[in-house]
């Protein structure tokens, strides 16, 4: 992917956070704890476990509905993602063999359905991760950290770190364009170039740090970063939570897909 | 390689989380007892530079394919253990967010993979040894080649243990460290190129400024070897503790080697008169009775697999298959519903 | 009132790279004077600026505010009394949302939460930027974060007020209201800029430096209709004294 693109996508998937709708509106602390048990539940299911996954992309098609997320965007995000798990997952149908089903007459391994669930697995901790950040502002999501118990000084790194992304990801492009347009042409990406440019923006970004801790003490900075407690758990967020976990719950330890299908198959 | 929530277990991702936040907390407390004000926003905009830095792509000499820097080792270099390990956790926090690489539960793994390695053992027990106090170009290339490839390596293998452990993935032990580890040691020769020639540019155009960073940062080189030794071996200890419970719930997922198929598909008949076509794609279609593929003859495995998470069943048929096809339906329309009862508002 | 005094007694300052950027500079600024500071690029503003609070201090000479000499120890004190707004506003909102970053200097000052609200209100209320306040800096135009960047430092409520460049980037109604909130604030204030035509309009007087030394000092409408003197200094007349030809 280009630089461009990369930066753009961040840059929409920020903007997207700072929309305002219902889920937007919710408090920080609700969305990082129902994501993470969300997460929890999900790859908790066994290796083999595919049916009883899919009620759970109930959650991120929710959130990108009733949050007004563009889908194709979230679905090319999805795509790009790092393929590490797909990757390592295609060696389980090579590698495990043994038939495990017979569909529509045509014999299914087991490494076929350990390897679709790692699939659905992936599609699903990805969309709700992207999606956490799609619907909370990251300072929101920062702010949660720190009343969650995160150390405050780790906090304010992750603050500063998303502050200055930005600038300094257009200070890089700015430098990469220079180089462009100096290379005439040559894809002039040798390492030793791209080394010097690091540098150039390591000592950019050092005196960057250092205009801002002046900027920091000529307000009275005195090693602590104050912030004021802006959210306050509503009965929104406790139903929110209280919905989450029935959900989970309900679909982790219910085979409810399969009594569907059950029932659905007597019908007729 | 980013580790990914889709590969994982719960008990491993547990684990490394427990592991992370110890070590997190351990450096924040360290580093808030004696930091100098300055360190604050330098450490923050230092993260957002590791995250510039990467996207500079380079060639990789002789390979055509492109690189970029992974930074736990120059930030280890350049601010001390601590505060890089803090700083390197909050680059993965904002990957695993705006990138979702990796993934928020795999977070404590990577983490633990890209943080620990390079900023509490391969700086003070490699880097820092060899290079003493020396600003010699060539030592410094030496020391950093030595080190970026010792920290991915570490990482590269952590990333095999965690996959094997979690047992989501077939991939027999041999195999996946003969997949990963040459992999990364072309990225740590990389790594270590552009961590040295970063670190010498700076001294050549700037020699005043490490060694002024150093200062403030003040714990560069008074880390406590001890200290870290005993926090890696409590933390082993605790991992050991807690893995070897996975391996006594979790049996398959300690098995490394492929298992052979034990016993043959039987197919289901249809029981009540349904509709034709259902007839038709059930007569097709059928899983094994035992949907858990536990070998048979390991009673001891079955019983203990299928305790692990009360109130799944094992077994599964067509009725399973309907279902999912019908829930994932419902979750379209119910999808498609909300869109459009939106789109109306507008 | 003695405290709202700026002055500069023979202040040298020589950077670490050994460019000598301030050689012998002299002025007093007394109480409610409102100064502009202009010179060609690379003349010594900004650092003389810096040295108002302390962030750089002299090589030798003195900087003295009100009846303190700056030093290591009373720079901290210093720092409540005098408002800098910096020439980049990216190095000056630092937190992630414009309501943070306008709440960070009363929150430092130990204010309770309502006066910090009734603070952060009034100094966004002062540049037009209060429907800002939930937005991160990043997702701001250049001349909205230079408005920003001037409300966080007046909620800090200073006594004297140094601003550098604080027009570049201001679109002409936004220089307009910044032009009457500089006429509207009663303390001393000293601002560095290009824009001559502001430095007229703000300030009654006006201190040309050339060379890292103050090469004219006098009132603003006198030495800005100097051609000749100007050209010398790499200026030119402010637009309103030029003739259209
Ligand atoms: N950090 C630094 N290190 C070394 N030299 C510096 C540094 N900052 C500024 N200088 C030098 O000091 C001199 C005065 O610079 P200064 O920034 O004060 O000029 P200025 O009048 O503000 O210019 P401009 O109108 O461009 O803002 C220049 O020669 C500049 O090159
Ligand atoms: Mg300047």
């Amino acid at each position: 992917m280009t630089f461009d693109t990369l930066y753009f996508d961040i840059g929409r998937l920020d903007r997207l956070s700072y929309r305002d709708t219902f889920v937007h509106r919710l408090d920080p602390r609700a969305k990082v704890i129902a994501t993470m048990l969300f997460l929890f539940t999900v790859i908790s299911f066994p290796k083999y476990e595919v049916i009883a996954l899919t009620p759970f992309f109930l959650y991120p098609v929710l959130l990108l509905t009733v949050g007004e997320i563009p889908v194709r965007f979230m679905i090319r995000k999805i795509i790009v993602v790092s393929p590490f798990a797909v990757f390592i997952g295609i060696f389980n149908p090579i590698l495990d063999t043994r038939t495990a089903a017979v569909i529509f007459g045509v014999a299914l391994s087991a490494g076929w359905i350990s390897f679709l669930s790692i699939l659905m697995k992936f599609a699903l901790t990805i969309s709700a991760a992207l999606l956490l950040i799609a619907t909370t502002s990251f300072p929101g999501v920062c702010h949660a950290l720190r009343r969650l118990g995160f150390p405050a000084l780790f906090v304010s790194q992750l603050l500063f770190l998303y502050r200055y992304l930005f600038v300094l990801m257009e200070e890089a492009m700015r430098v990469i364009r220079a180089r462009e347009m100096r290379s005439f042409g040559t894809r002039n990406t040798g390492i030793k170039v791209s080394v010097r440019l690091i540098g150039i923006l390591f000592l950019r970004t050092v005196d960057r740090a250092e205009r801002i801790y002046y900027a920091m003490l000529s307000r009275g900075f005195q090693g602590d970063i104050p912030t004021l407690k802006r959210s306050h758990i509503a009965l929104s967020d406790l139903l929110f939570l209280a919905v989450m976990i029935a959900y989970l719950g309900a679909f982790r330890f219910f085979p409810i897909t399969e009594e569907i299908g059950r029932v659905a198959l007597e019908l007729f | 390689m980013h580790m990914a929530d889709a590969l994982l277990s719960p008990a491993v991702g547990t684990t490394l989380w427990a592991g992370t936040v110890a070590v997190g907390g351990y450096a924040s407390k360290k580093l808030k007892e004696r930091i100098d004000d300055r360190m604050i926003p330098l450490m923050g905009v230092l993260g957002a530079f590791i995250f510039a830095a990467q996207m500079i792509n380079f060639t990789i000499p002789g390979t055509g394919s492109s690189g970029h820097l992974g930074g736990g080792m120059i930030l280890a270099i350049i601010l001390g253990p601590q505060a890089a390990f803090l700083v390197m956790a909050s680059v993965l926090t904002v990957q695993a967010l705006f990138f979702a690489d990796g993934g928020l539960l795999a977070l404590g793994c990577n983490i633990w993979n890209m943080g620990f390695y390079p900023c509490f053992l391969v700086y003070p027990l490699i880097y820092k040894p060899l290079i003493r106090d020396s600003q010699n170009s060539g030592r410094i290339v030496a020391a950093s080649l030595v080190s970026a490839i010792a920290a991915l390596q570490l990482g590269a293998f952590s990333v095999v243990m965690e996959t094997l452990l979690s047992g989501n993935s077939e991939l027999p032990f041999g195999a996946f460290v003969l997949l990963m580890q040459p992999i990364h040691l072309a990225i740590g020769v990389i790594e270590g190129f552009v961590t040295a020639g970063v670190i010498n540019y700076v001294q050549s155009a700037r020699p005043e400024l490490l060694g002024n960073i150093a200062a403030v940062s003040s714990l560069g080189a008074g880390i406590s070897l001890r200290k870290v030794m005993i926090t890696f071996v409590v933390l082993a200890v605790i991992m050991g503790g807690a893995l070897s419970w996975f391996a006594s719930t979790h049996p398959d997922g300690l098995e490394w080697s492929i298992e052979k198929v034990t016993g043959k598909g039987e197919l289901r008949e249809a029981e009540r008169g349904i509709a034709r076509v259902l007839k038709g794609i059930q007569e097709k279609t059928a899983f094994l009775p035992d949907y858990g593929f536990k070998p048979e003859g390991n009673d001891l495995k079955k019983a203990e697999a299928a305790s692990a998470w009360p109130g799944i069943k094992a077994g599964t048929s067509v009725s399973g298959i309907v279902g999912a096809v019908i829930v994932l339906g419902m979750i379209v329309l119910i999808g498609m519903g909300i869109r459009s009862f939106r789109g109306r508002d507008a | 009132m003695s405290h709202h005094i700026v002055e500069f007694k023979d202040v040298f300052f020589r950077y670490p790279d050994g460019t000598e950027a301030l050689k012998g500079v002299n002025f007093r600024i007394t109480h409610g004077e409102s100064v502009g500071v202009v010179g060609a690029n690379g003349a010594g503003k900004s650092t003389l600026l810096q040295h108002m609070n302390g962030y750089l201090m002299p090589t030798s000479g003195k900087v003295i505010i009100g009846d303190l000499a700056i030093t290591g120890k009373t720079r901290r004190e210093i720092r409540k009394k005098v408002g800098i707004v910096f020439q980049n506003p990216d190095d000056q909102l630092f937190m992630p949302t414009v309501f943070d970053d306008v709440a960070f200097g009363p929150l430092n000052l130990g204010m309770d939460e309502a006066t910090v609200r009734e603070r952060v209100r009034k100094a966004l209320g002062m540049v037009n930027s209060l429907d800002l306040q939930d937005k991160p800096p990043h997702h701001l135009s250049c001349g909205q974060k230079s408005a920003v960047a001037i409300a966080s430092v007046m909620a800090m409520e200073p006594d004297i007020l140094a601003m550098d460049e604080p027009g570049a980037n201001l679109d002409p109604r936004s220089r307009r209201s910044l032009i009457m909130l500089l006429k509207t604030f009663k303390h001393s204030k000293i601002i560095a800029s290009h824009d001559l035509d502001l430095i007229l309009d703000v300030c009654e007087r006006c201190i040309v430096i050339g060379g890292g030394a103050v090469v004219a000092d006098g009132p603003s409408a006198e030495i800005l209709s100097n051609k000749g003197f100007l050209e010398e200094n790499n200026l030119e007349l402010p637009l309103s004294f030029q003739v259209r030809s």
